[in-house]
């Protein structure tokens, strides 16, 4: 198992070497200068001249290149070229919402999603699987901001139950935080729930023909239990898989959410730093969220053990 | 005696309320507000963004600034006299005069922070020009002496819009002018206070009120008179997406939208809690700029046939829609301003695409396709490219429209390759109203060759009249060269002004006190 996860753990810094090299590429092929926005509308060609000389932006890329791969090996993941912060600072002032959003949306999918794949697996063919299929399509047709904004309307608009928009910090106020979570995560959860849902009643169904489930069935077991025991458990690892691959639904999902909503989190953080082009906080930020997923995917893997008993590493 | 315990008990239940109402601290006032951006950089003076010149205005204060009539009236300055030759200027601030950090303010720090936006500022820079030198006569006194007779000095130091002669401490003020200011020295004299620690670019920003702040007596007019603050705080919130910003406008959560969008204006006009105010009233123009060194707009007559070719009205109806909200208004230093004047303008505007044809044949176009870019993210000017394409077909232009998000845009305007190998021709923007109130302030009015904003215009007789303006005292001899200059510019335009537009601030009714200036600012506010 050791050698799995430090063989796996060797394997991400190919990974992260390749979206570095992508990442800063991109941004310098593509077109947009950051010196003439740090400038604004009324400067002068010195002027924007002058601020990109400052920003070391007139340096060969190969050699801004090296720079940054230098500073990024000492942990140093440079200042943004318009917060004045450290990018380190920006993130960390940033993963809290983004990190909320992502867990509750994770928990409420989850908790939503499995049950009813389950359920529409068991009850194949009936109404109720029909309405979770017909959802699951839903789910996956409606834009995630179509979804939120007739969240906003009729939630806090019409009935006035919840917030519009904002986010205040766990540590603040619990209540405050849980109220302005609720229409984010239901937005955000309605794609992942479908899928999820989608991909727990084929593996159920699957599972329930198998002839283990008829041998428990034999044997005077509950439908519960077989159900929960049986066949949830050996329908469980393509479900985990669905989800780890799901978090980057989640992370792009998260960037159209917090806009929405006005969650000062990571996704906005990305979408401000593209729309100026600020270079070091968009290299970082695609970095972190590469590092987030190859690692959820990595624990995924680790946990298929624990529901798959032949699974070894 | 049923009666009797009743009322004793309400009488007792009145009491523990007043006591508790006593007891209780009184609710901070604050005010909550998205603005049309969100402050990234604290340095008013380092970039010309409208939002740091909002946000200066919070923090710092001015020597000089215009009421809402646009007069020029004395702010921190108590008192001034200028010599009988007109060459020496002398200030003295008022008294109390005081930084956050409570020291006093003095006359080292204003010649320090005349100086180092002089560097930034192209109004700045031409008042430097004439400049001899800037010496404290005493803590409160300083004076200015000119080479020449200067016309536009009180103009200078009480500049309006971006960028403004924000007054701040020496030792922040001689930071390097191309390097930004740190956020341990956004410390002003002005009528609110950063909190630095409340600070979260992306999310956040809040000032809170200058207890220490010593307003003029006179009442607040424009960015002129006492600055009384009613409020205990504002807060910036930014958030992003505009249909959100409606949402919690309606829900309470925020109490104003800078510039809420025009399409949503109906929306929020129907809402009893919600008031549009037009605090702005000269409002925006909309201008059509030429790369005066890309063939064929180096040529000044194929310049004017787009101008002949344009008409305003389709423009404006493209972006803003609704007639309430825009102005068709020929005079380039904008309608309702001191020196508005439409002389020399009666044949161009009008949509005469036959005699844009003629003019254009006359001047040997060659068929070149105009690079014309447009951006495609910016809400308010999305529509004009199009406008400008189908206006500049019809007069026989061939016109390549090449669209781009606004930032792509910035990058490529700043340069100077041939159109067809990633430079460009043409593009469309907006300008504040207050930018543009004179030739010298004015930037796309600068024909001053490399020196000049990109589009680069090369006219000596421009940059003659700009200079005549600048060093004429008498206001009526100053509107006689603004038009003679226009009757000039018309033959060989820098730019074309396709139009004026409004963007009203969308506030709850609870908000009152709204000033109508230049720039959007919070004192003088009040929230029910």
């Amino acid at each position: 198992m050791l050698d799995f996860i430090a063989r796996r753990l060797i394997a991400i810094i190919p990974v992260l070497a390749v979206v570095a090299i992508f990442v800063f590429l991109m941004l310098r092929l593509t077109p947009g200068d950051p010196a003439a926005v740090i400038a604004g509308d009324n400067a002068t060609s010195d002027q924007i001249a002058d601020i990109r000389a400052k920003l070391g932006l007139n340096e060969p890329i190969w050699t801004q290149f090296a720079i940054w791969i230098g500073d990024i090996l000492q942990g140093k993941f440079g200042e943004s070229y318009f917060f004045k912060k450290t990018v380190a600072e920006l993130i960390a002032q940033r993963v809290e919402p983004t990190l909320a959003l992502a867990l509750c949306t994770l928990a409420f999918a989850v908790c939503v999603s499995v049950p009813i794949g389950v359920m529409a697996a068991y009850r194949q063919g009936s109404l109720f699987d029909r309405v979770v299929m017909a959802f699951s399509v839903l789910g996956f047709s409606v834009p995630g901001f179509v979804i939120g904004y007739c969240l906003i309307y009729v939630f806090a608009i019409e009935l006035g139950w919840l917030p519009v928009q904002g986010y205040v910090r766990i540590g603040v106020n619990f209540w405050q935080f849980a109220e302005r979570m609720v229409l984010p995560s239901l937005t955000l959860s309605v794609g992942f729930i479908a899928l999820i849902s989608r991909i727990t009643r084929a593996s159920v169904l699957e599972v329930l023909n198998e002839d283990y489930i008829r041998t428990a069935r034999a044997k005077g077991l509950s439908n519960r239990v077989v159900l929960m025991r049986h066949a949830l458990r050996n329908a469980a690892v393509p479900i985990l898989t669905v989800i780890g691959l799901g978090i980057a639904i989640l992370i792009g999902g998260a960037v159209v959410t917090e806009s929405v909503f006005g969650l000062p989190g990571l996704g906005r953080l990305t979408v401000e730093a593209v729309l100026s082009r600020d270079f070091p906080t968009i290299q970082t930020v695609i970095l972190l969220f590469s590092v987030v997923y190859v690692v959820i995917n990595l624990l995924i893997d680790i946990s298929y053990t624990l529901f798959d008993p032949r699974i070894r590493y | 005696m049923f009666a009797f315990k009743k009322s004793a008990l309400a009488l007792v239940a009145a009491a523990g309320a007043t006591a508790l109402l006593a007891a209780a601290p009184a609710q901070a006032q604050t005010i909550k507000a998205v603005m049309h951006s969100d402050v990234k950089i604290l340095d008013p003076i380092w970039t010309t963004a409208y939002i740091q010149r909002n946000h200066g205005y919070m923090i710092w204060d001015t020597l000089f600034a215009v009421d809402e009539k646009f007069a020029v009236k004395p702010q921190m300055v108590d008192k001034y006299e200028v010599s009988p030759d007109k060459l020496v200027w002398t200030f003295t601030l008022r008294d109390g005069l005081e930084w956050h950090d409570g020291k006093p303010v003095t006359s080292e720090d204003c010649i320090a922070s005349i100086k180092r936006w002089a560097v930034r500022d192209s109004m700045g820079q031409k008042m430097m020009g004439s400049v001899e030198g800037m010496e404290a006569v005493d803590a409160k006194t300083f004076k200015i002496k000119f080479k020449e007779p200067y016309g536009l000095v009180l103009e200078s130091l009480g500049k309006p819009s971006s960028n403004v002669p924000f007054m701040m401490p020496k030792k922040t003020a001689e930071t390097d002018p191309m390097q930004q200011i740190k956020i341990e020295d956004v410390i002003g004299s002005g009528p609110f206070i950063f909190k630095a620690d409340e600070w979260k670019p992306g999310e956040k920003i809040v000032y809170v009120k200058n207890a220490k702040y010593k307003p003029r007596a006179e009442p607040a007019s424009g960015l002129a008179g006492g600055k009384v603050v009613k409020v205990d705080r504002v807060e910036w919130l930014w958030i992003p997406d505009v249909q959100t910003q409606v949402g919690a406008l309606q829900n309470g959560e925020i109490d104003m939208i800078e510039s809420p969008g025009h399409d949503l204006l109906p929306i929020l006009a129907k809402d009893k809690n919600i008031k549009l105010t037009n605090s702005n009233p000269l409002g925006n123009q909309y201008a059509f700029r030429f790369n005066s060194t890309a063939k064929p707009f180096d040529n000044p007559k194929v310049r004017h046939a787009v101008f002949v070719a344009f008409a305003q009205e389709d423009f404006l109806k493209a972006t803003i829609g609704d007639a309430q909200w825009y102005k068709v208004c020929k005079a380039p230093f904008v309608c309702g301003s001191p020196l508005a004047t439409d002389v020399g303008m009666a044949e161009v505007l009008n949509g005469n695409a036959a005699k844009a044809k003629q003019i254009l044949t006359e001047a040997g176009y060659d068929g070149t396709p105009i690079v014309l870019m447009q951006s495609t993210d910016l809400q308010v000017l999305t529509n004009l490219a199009p406008v400008a394409k189908q206006q500049m077909e019809r007069a026989g232009f061939k016109v390549d429209m090449v669209s781009m998000d606004w930032q792509t845009l910035v990058a490529r305007r700043v340069k100077k390759d041939p159109p067809s190998q990633g430079g460009w021709h043409a593009f469309l923007t907006s300008w504040v109203a207050a930018d543009i109130l004179n030739p010298v302030m004015a930037g796309f009015f600068n024909a001053s060759c490399d020196k000049a904003m990109f589009g680069w215009p090369c006219d000596a007789t421009i940059e003659k009249f700009r200079d005549q303006f600048s060093k004429e005292t008498d206001p009526v001899k100053q509107k006689q060269i603004v038009e003679d200059l226009q009757k000039y510019w018309v033959d060989h335009p820098t730019h074309i002004n396709v139009g004026q537009w409004y963007s009203p601030i969308a506030h709850r009714t609870t908000l009152e006190g709204i000033l109508t200036a230049p720039a959007p600012v919070f004192w003088n506010m009040t929230k029910k």
